[in-house]
């Protein structure tokens, strides 16, 4: 199966890429700020993707690994010096990490008692860092702007990291689709429809979800580095906020778990909705409430998500939906 | 040494408690490469556990179990079927969301041979098209019926590709035509090479196919024999004397042969 074919996986990065360009086509600054956080939100529903939508393993505290990679890159940047590039590299590593050890720990466990512990742990990850001096503490750290005199300026910075976070977000998408269909992808699955089955197939289900955890976590790790850097500071309220880990999963159950393009289209409509609530005064502080009802809606009404729902729709597109 | 015939699988002393319920109780047997051996037994007796127990499901809670000269007792099932004992599954348990040729796809994956996905694909439509499944290939697992589900817990066991199979009544609940079609199926497979235990309340196909037979009571092994010495086994006829009509229909086949 030459999966590579299927014209869905080129619509999908058609689709990034044409929006990855539209700030340079438009010129448009705020533009530009705006796909930053639609890209930044693809990537990061992309990757929870791979362990909820393919592995069936619900993480509720998958933020902490936009976080942790946040804080080690930021702490890299900031105090060390260290270029820009390695400190990704450090932030994607430093999750990938914690993903392993924590895999080994609680992927043991099943259903609600998994998201249940995902919550304990970005929970006690952020107390620590909140009471561990050399990170900044509850204030968190800093950086001077001249810092981005490295990077030619502010201006030039945000563009370098805005193409950093367009790269990043293929990387993502590419990543998803080629774990779907590979025979790691295939036990994924399988351990996502019955986790005893698989077993009984002879899927090494605790590699594989270690792996499936790994790799989920990886991409989220390196965003945080750009965002915080991005952000010119770090603070564990904003780093490991519980928050941002439901819109993730509400991004991913909107377009459609399990498929690839759904977590692009979720994080898009997603973020398109909250922009719209934000500039409504009505619903401003509504927000997370709102997310929540949507979370409610879609899996009473439409478990299976935008994609999903359009896939079991119209069988003849199963080639462009995916 | 004198040419002996090999046991493929030897249970030893096997016994399986659950807190208080012993559900298999100090089991012993062998199984020669190449015979199909039937496991029958009232409902409840332990067959289902014994199976559990053999493909690393549970660890025995006391004996062994050893699979081609392997101490396998204890080890995890993604371990025992790489080693080429595969199983089917009682209640079917279908990868719902996965097409038909994806779940046999997975069994070729990673069972016993852990091909890569192109060859995975070709050993599955092999699979498929032996057990008559071809035609559903790019359906939901889900969406078969319960003939069709007991067939892809075939084709999924047989697809990767083992020395042994565990087959747990892949005929309950099929009617006498689909009954016939399977049993076949069975042979075809013993006439591969594949040796096979075999649980079954379908008395009449299981006297038919099987070489030998055992019986578990209580969690007890309480006859072993041909398929005509336990049809004529009082102790099995009285295991069965709860179920009148089974013990009946035993009876029957027995004075049929
Ligand atoms: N996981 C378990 N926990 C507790 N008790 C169990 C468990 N599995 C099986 N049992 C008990 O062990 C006994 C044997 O069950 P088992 O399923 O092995 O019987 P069986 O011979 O396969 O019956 P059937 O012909 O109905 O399939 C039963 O009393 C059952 O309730
Ligand atoms: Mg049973």
């Amino acid at each position: 199966m030459n999966s590579w074919k299927y014209p869905a996986f080129w619509i999908a990065l058609l689709l990034v890429i044409i929006g990855g360009l539209l700030p340079v086509i438009t010129g448009s600054n705020i533009m530009r700020e705006n796909m930053f956080l639609i890209l930044l939100s693809v990537a990061l529903a992309s990757s929870l993707n791979i362990l909820l939508g393919y592995a069936g393993y619900v993480s509720f505290g998958h933020i902490v690994f936009f976080g942790v990679g946040g804080y080690i890159g930021f702490y890299l940047l900031a105090v060390q010096n260290t270029p820009l590039w390695l400190a990704i590299i450090a932030g994607g590593i430093a999750s990938a990490v914690l993903a392993w050890l924590l895999g080994a720990a609680i992927l043991r466990l099943r259903g609600a008692y998994f998201a249940l512990a995902t919550i304990g742990v970005n929970e006690a990850v952020r107390t620590f860092i909140n009471n561990f001096g050399p990170l900044g503490g509850p204030i968190g750290m800093e950086v001077n702007f001249s810092i981005y005199r490295q990077y030619g300026g502010a201006a030039t910075m945000q563009w370098t990291t805005y193409w950093i976070v367009l790269g990043l977000t293929i990387a993502a998408i590419v990543l998803s689709y080629a774990v779907k269909f590979s025979r790691f992808g295939l036990g994924l699955m399988a351990i996502r429809e019955d986790e005893d089955a698989a077993m009984v197939m002879g899927v090494r289900t605790p590699s594989a979800k270690t792996m499936a955890y790994v790799l989920s976590a990886i991409i989220p790790g390196m965003m945080g580095v750009i965002f915080f850097f991005r952000n010119s500071s770090i603070e564990p309220h904003e780093a490991f906020r519980l928050t941002r880990s439901i819109e993730m999963i509400v991004m991913v159950m909107l377009g459609g778990q399990g498929t690839v393009q759904g977590p692009l289209v979720g994080a898009a409509l997603y973020e398109a909705i909250r922009s719209f609530l934000l500039t409504s005064p009505l619903f401003k502080d509504l927000q997370l409430a709102f997310a929540g009802l949507l979370l409610l809606l879609i899996i009473l009404f439409v478990p299976s998500g935008v994609v999903g729902w359009l896939r079991s729709r119209y069988r003849k597109l199963w080639r462009v939906l995916e | 040494m004198m040419a002996q015939v090999e046991n493929i699988l030897q249970v030893k002393g096997v016994t399986k408690r659950f807190g208080g319920l012993t559900a298999v109780n100090n089991v012993t047997f062998d199984l020669p490469r190449g015979q199909i051996l039937g496991l029958i037994g009232p409902n409840g007796a332990g067959k289902t556990t014994l199976f559990n127990v053999i493909n690393g499901v549970y660890a025995p809670t006391e004996g062994h179990v050893i699979f081609k000269g392997t101490d396998i007792s204890g080890w995890q099932p993604y371990d025992v079927v790489k080693l080429g004992l595969a199983r089917t599954h009682q209640i079917v348990r279908p990868l719902n969301d996965l097409t038909v040729l994806e779940n046999v796809m997975a069994g070729a994956c990673y069972g016993h041979e852990n091909r890569p996905l192109k060859e995975a694909q070709v050993i599955a439509d092999e699979v498929m098209e032996f057990l008559g499944l071809a035609e559903r290939r790019d359906m939901l697992a889900g969406s078969l019926n319960v003939a069709q589900k007991k067939r892809l817990e075939m084709a999924r066991a047989l697809a990767s590709r083992p020395y042994m199979m565990l087959l747990d009544e892949v005929l309950a609940g099929l009617n006498p035509t689909e009954i016939a079609e399977m049993v076949e199926v069975v042979l075809k497979i013993r006439e591969q090479g594949v040796t096979i235990l075999i649980i079954e309340h379908v008395m009449h196909a299981l006297m038919n196919v099987s070489d030998r037979v055992i019986v578990l009571d209580y969690g007890q092994l309480i006859a072993e024999g041909s398929p005509e010495e336990i049809a004529n086994n009082p102790k099995v006829i009285e295991a069965y004397l709860g179920d009148p009509d089974l013990a009946k229909r035993l009876m029957e086949n027995a004075d049929g042969d």
